[in-house]
């Protein structure tokens, strides 16, 4: 009974509240982050050094006035906002935070589960998630959010196939589709995917980025050609929801990006006998600190490069990364009948 | 005992969305039931155990195929009553007749079924992988390897026909 059913509810619990607790102080961070790069403070004004910012942002949002355009499909337009937020959030069933571990005297697995499709599963969930984007352009019956989610899910659909294609490269790599599984194969094979496979982790971050509608792929978000993007008529909690579900995915993808060719949960040179003393830092910490790392960078790349032009983005996408995806895809799977 | 419940409740579900498929009158809602349907169907092949089916149920027709029927729906803006589309030469005693044979058609096939003992396609011992994912690739690699390649040839003439449409000179 505590097996199968309480352990498994309070993960979901904690991972939700984390997640979300996480989702808003990356907010923040981005803020300061960008705040720094153009020589500015940032949020100073609530809490020290604006730390309560993210909160004081939550409360505006509920607390603000929710409108509904006139002219708008009002089924579609409420769903659209939890249309986007679900996939960012049921990703997270899948994602392993860490090896089992011995808690109370039990042994809990650091995820919430660990299914034998589990990569499929992600990459399905986050195809339903576009969804949302198109479904707020199309319901809010106005002209911008139309043409951003017009943009939006076309950038979606074609960075999707060059992405997928370098995520079957790693699955080439590892002969499974669990999460824990390719973490294991990373850690019995004494290499990181990053490595064994440079140019699919080079195009699944640029892939990423458009993925998540990041700058210097925010097309669907310029403001000054759209005014705005997909949520433009939404306001209050909704716009929230969309607001989150954004982040949630930026998580999500550097989690995913972790998991595949960082080794996952392992320390830094896992099979090297010397290095022992860094198993005193617990597992988890080594996932948050490398998803870290990849948030760190996506924010970076905002403060540092300049938009694409929407002809370059789909260039870009079917030009280069599919096919260079594909050649990759290719000589991995020779590589691999050749050493077999 | 559970999965009888379970199976119940997700064919209700997938027979009423489809039934609403065809009876919603604007048509971006009609395309959304759909989506509906196919999640329920992917909710279905859970439950019998294929895993890497309802993944690639959802990845394939939720995710791609619906959102090129949404983008067309969306983009010619069907938003005339639905009498102005009817086809003054539709023969619709013709449909219910195609309907009827269908319908009867599976009814034949449940009845049939039902009275032979079920018989696995695969015998266990053939294949020498385990895994939802692996027996599918074995499977398609050896016995179903012919209409397996006539599929992937189909879908090959699509494309260039596809690109020789959208590009009149190349």
């Amino acid at each position: 009974m505590i097996d199968i059913f309480l352990i498994p509810l309070l993960k979901i619990v904690i991972v939700l509240n984390a997640t979300l607790v996480a989702v808003s102080y990356l907010v923040l961070l981005e803020r300061k982050v960008i705040a720094w790069a153009q020589s500015r403070l940032g949020p100073m004004r609530v809490g020290p050094y604006g730390i309560l910012q993210p909160i004081a942002d939550a409360v505006k949002l509920m607390i603000k006035e929710d409108i509904t355009p006139v002219r708008a499909d009002k089924w579609v337009f409420t769903a659209a906002p939890v249309i986007s937020m679900v996939p960012a959030l049921i990703v997270y069933a899948v994602i392993p935070f860490g090896p089992a571990v011995s808690l109370f005297g039990r042994r809990v697995p650091l995820y919430i589960t660990d299914i034998n499709v589990g990569l499929l599963y992600i990459v399905s969930v986050a195809s339903v998630g576009v969804y949302g984007i198109i479904l707020a352009g199309y319901a809010s019956n106005s002209k911008f959010p139309l043409l951003a989610s017009l943009r939006a899910s076309a950038q979606l659909i074609s960075y999707e196939v060059a992405v997928t294609l370098t995520l079957v490269s790693v699955i080439l790599m590892s002969g499974s589709l669990s999460m824990v599984s390719i973490v294991r194969a990373q850690e019995s094979s004494h290499l990181w995917y990053a490595f064994a496979q440079p140019l699919a982790f080079v195009i699944f971050i640029i892939g990423s980025l458009a993925e998540t509608n990041r700058a210097p792929f925010d097309m669907p978000e310029a403001e000054q050609e759209l005014t705005g993007g997909f949520h433009t008529e939404y306001s209050g909690m909704r716009f929230a929801l969309f607001f989150l579900a954004e982040y949630a995915n930026m998580i999500v993808v550097s989690s995913v990006a972790t998991t595949l060719f960082l080794g996952g949960w392992l320390r830094p040179f896992p099979n090297v006998a010397m290095l022992g003393f860094l198993d005193v830092v617990p597992s988890w910490t080594w996932f948050l600190v490398k998803s870290f790392f990849f948030l760190y960078v996506f924010i970076w790349i905002r403060a540092t490069l300049p938009r694409y032009r929407y002809d370059q983005l789909m260039r870009i996408g079917w030009k280069v990364l599919i096919p260079l995806a594909i050649a990759n895809l290719l000589v991995t799977g020779i590589v691999k009948v050749v050493l077999s | 005992m559970g999965t009888a419940i379970a199976f119940y409740v997700i064919a209700a579900c997938i027979l009423g969305f489809a039934v609403l498929v065809i009876s919603t009158k604007d048509t971006v809602h009609s395309v959304l039931f759909l989506v509906l349907d196919f999640l329920f169907v992917a909710a279905l092949y859970v439950l019998l155990g294929a895993e890497f089916l309802a993944a690639i149920q959802i990845l394939v027709y939720a995710g791609g195929i619906v959102v090129l029927y949404l983008f067309v729906v969306m983009l010619v803006n069907l938003k005339r009553p639905p009498e102005a589309h009817a086809d003054p030469h539709r023969k619709t005693a013709l449909g219910f007749g195609l309907a009827a044979a269908v319908l009867a058609e599976l009814a034949a096939v449940a009845v049939y079924s039902a009275n032979t003992p079920a018989r696995p396609i695969v015998e266990a011992a053939a294949v020498p992988v385990t895994g939802n994912t692996e027996v599918v690739g074995w499977m398609l690699y050896t016995s179903y390897l012919i209409p397996f390649e006539i599929a992937s040839m189909l879908l090959l003439v699509a494309m260039i026909g596809a690109i020789v449409l959208a590009k009149r000179e190349l």
